[in-house]
């Protein structure tokens, strides 16, 4: 009474990888996350000059051989900024993406599972939060509580977690019903025990994708936040702050705006690019059409 | 001795918008230790949500267990609190599912899965618990178990998928297993190996066995006692060979002949039961057979029967005598 099947191969998440490979556009993202992160890493090594050394002697000077993207407005290297501007904005990016996703997936899935009343209630917070313009309110909060990176992060995080806690929320009701888990309740696995061993890793997949997606939208929402004055402070070199700047020196020194322009475009379609991928890896039906593109 | 598990009066219902639906109805039966009780009966005539309730794991709302009571070793586990539950389930009475494909979560891998009861319920330490599961993997037939462990479902076949759910279900030394149609799900050749497999496990340790099929014949090969479920309700109880040598009740007795035998004549017709299974949330005001038994007198549809016995250890709950 032996079993002779044959014992399949252990390819799929080989598969997956190669997929996010193969997929053109999300691996482009890759290639571009990964190049932001060193940037951000080795900001000290890569920058040329002292991000903060102004030399007053050379102010809104285009591209030269010791500027390589000119100087701002107070002759700082602008190369160097646009360099070390990479941390903060990726910083933001990250913390922030991380608490909503933490804060919105630990109450998708009380809702999701709990259902009744709790439910209800989670649900009826996120309508409200949903309501609300998150541009003007983020504004608001940040106004409220004063600029800086860590009013940023959290204002960002309150207004944006919603979106996980709805998403793990339908996960969460689909995968509950699953036999496994009346399997579990049978075994006489703790609620605790399934949702967190049994539900939240069949639930993941999506928020996966959404991380990635909503990274580049954080990135955004900073850097407006920053270029209307009310987000990171200087000197603190950020993306935001310079493009602001820069901008009303367009006509003098063009790079000034457009080169701190040119890396949140690049940082948020690196993210959203690399967010179709995964989707794409992730979802079994799309897997395969990745290739076309 | 007192039974291992005796359950009087049973009643599950379920309150939809369409009205009270009466899955299980005032049922009771007793199983001693060691014993392999079979539940049969068609789709939708509440096999499964009797065996559901007998671990309360009947979604509510919109089930209750609305009276009755399940003693245990003892123990009437209708009033046992939600600590005591989770020590019963998986450590005391295991449950064995339908569907092998899904009842294994795809993400961990079969050893996690098959030696998380161990650590759950006996508080082992996991390196004790994964010789367990090794170990209980082989009992159960699967070849080069040490390496398997580490599979994840995906990567094993139904009938293994499925043997790793029984190893799951005997890891703790349960004193009942509970197996839901434990073989609707695979092939035939399968089905024998499974069963046969099973029925040698719970032998050797003593276990008893609820199985729930809708197939006759792995009650007649399997099973020590069968009840036949119809309409929420058990309409016989017998002893398995018995049951098969004089079914007692118009509804065996049509189940009986609506299944083709090796031995027939091959130019004769099967006679099938006539009629749909009543709705459960809208029963006769009789018994809920009558509207389609061919024995059906006048009593039959005023007043529902209770179970009688008829001969030793026989019960059929019948107006009429069918001989």
């Amino acid at each position: 009474m032996r079993d002779n099947t044959a014992r399949p191969l252990k390819r799929k998440h080989e598969g997956r990888v190669s997929t996010i490979l193969k997929h053109k556009i999300a691996f482009a993202g890759l290639v571009i996350i990964i190049a932001m992160l060193c940037m951000a890493v080795f900001a000290p090594y890569l920058a040329p000059h002292d991000p903060n050394d102004q030399d007053l002697y050379h102010v809104l000077e285009g591209p030269s051989r010791k500027h390589l993207l000119g100087t701002d407005d107070v002759g700082r290297d602008l190369l160097s900024r646009v360099i070390y501007g990479a941390r903060i904005s990726l910083f933001i990016g990250i913390v922030s993406t991380f608490l909503s996703a933490l804060l919105g997936s630990a109450f998708g899935l009380i809702s999701g599972y709990k259902g009744g009343l709790s439910d209800m209630v989670i649900m009826r917070i996120t309508d409200t939060f949903m309501c609300m313009p998150v541009m003007v309110m983020l504004l608001v909060i940040v106004a409220v509580m004063g600029p800086g990176v860590q009013n940023i992060i959290i204002a960002i995080s309150i207004l944006t977690w919603t979106t996980f806690a709805r998403l793990m929320r339908g996960q969460v009701l689909y995968v509950r019903e699953l036999p496994f888990v009346e399997a579990a309740h049978a075994a006489g696995a703790s609620e605790l025990r399934i949702m967190l061993k049994d539900i939240l890793p069949n639930a993941m997949a999506p928020i996966i994708v959404a991380v990635s997606i909503t990274l580049g939208r954080h990135i955004m929402l900073e850097s407006i936040a920053t270029f209307l004055g009310l987000g990171v402070q200087p000197p603190i070199p950020t993306w935001g702050k310079a493009l602001r700047v820069g901008y009303s020196y367009l006509e003098i020194v063009p790079l000034f705006s457009i080169a701190p322009g040119l890396m949140i475009t690049l940082a948020v379609l690196g993210f959203n690019f690399f967010g179709d991928g995964l989707r794409d890896a992730l979802d079994p039906r799309l897997r395969g059409e990745g290739k076309t593109l | 001795m007192a039974p291992l598990l005796s359950v009087n009066n049973l009643s599950t219902h379920f309150f939809t918008g369409n009205g009270v639906v009466k899955a299980v109805d005032q049922i009771s039966y007793e199983l001693n230790a060691g014993e392999t009780l079979g539940i049969v009966g068609e789709s939708g005539c509440g096999k499964s949500v009797s065996a559901l309730s007998l671990l309360r794991l009947i979604p509510n709302p919109p089930g209750k267990i609305v009276g009755g009571e399940i003693l245990f070793e003892g123990r009437d586990l209708l009033k046992a609190n939600k600590k005591e539950l989770s020590h019963i389930r998986g450590n005391r009475i295991a449950m064995i599912f339908q569907e092998p494909m899904t009842s294994l979560n795809p993400v961990h891998r079969i050893g996690c899965q098959v030696r998380e009861p161990l650590m759950v319920h006996q508080k082992m330490k996991k390196h004790r618990a994964t010789a367990e599961a090794i170990g209980a993997l082989k009992k159960v037939q699967i070849p080069d178990s040490e390496s398997r462990i580490d599979d994840f479902p995906h990567q094993f076949s139904g009938g293994m998928r499925q043997r790793a759910m029984i190893a799951m279900g005997l890891t703790c030394a349960p004193k009942l297993i509970i197996a839901d149609e434990p073989t609707t799900a695979l092939d035939v050749t399968i089905q024998a190996q499974l069963l046969s497999l099973m029925k040698q496990l719970t032998r050797e340790t003593g276990t008893a066995l609820i199985i729930i099929t809708h197939n006759l014949g792995i009650i007649a090969r399997y099973a020590d006692r069968v009840n036949v479920m119809y309409a929420g309700r058990i309409v016989e109880k017998a002893a398995a060979t018995d049951l098969y040598r004089h079914p007692k009740h118009p509804y065996t007795i049509g189940l009986m002949a609506s299944v083709p035998q090796l031995d027939q004549d091959i130019k004769s017709r099967l006679t099938p039961i006539e009629g749909q299974p009543p709705d459960l949330a809208d029963l006769p005001s009789g018994c809920a057979f009558a509207p389609r038994c061919r024995f059906a007198v006048e009593k039959c549809r005023m007043e529902a029967p209770r179970l009688r016995p008829v001969s030793g250890g026989h019960e059929i709950a019948c107006w009429v005598d069918v001989e």
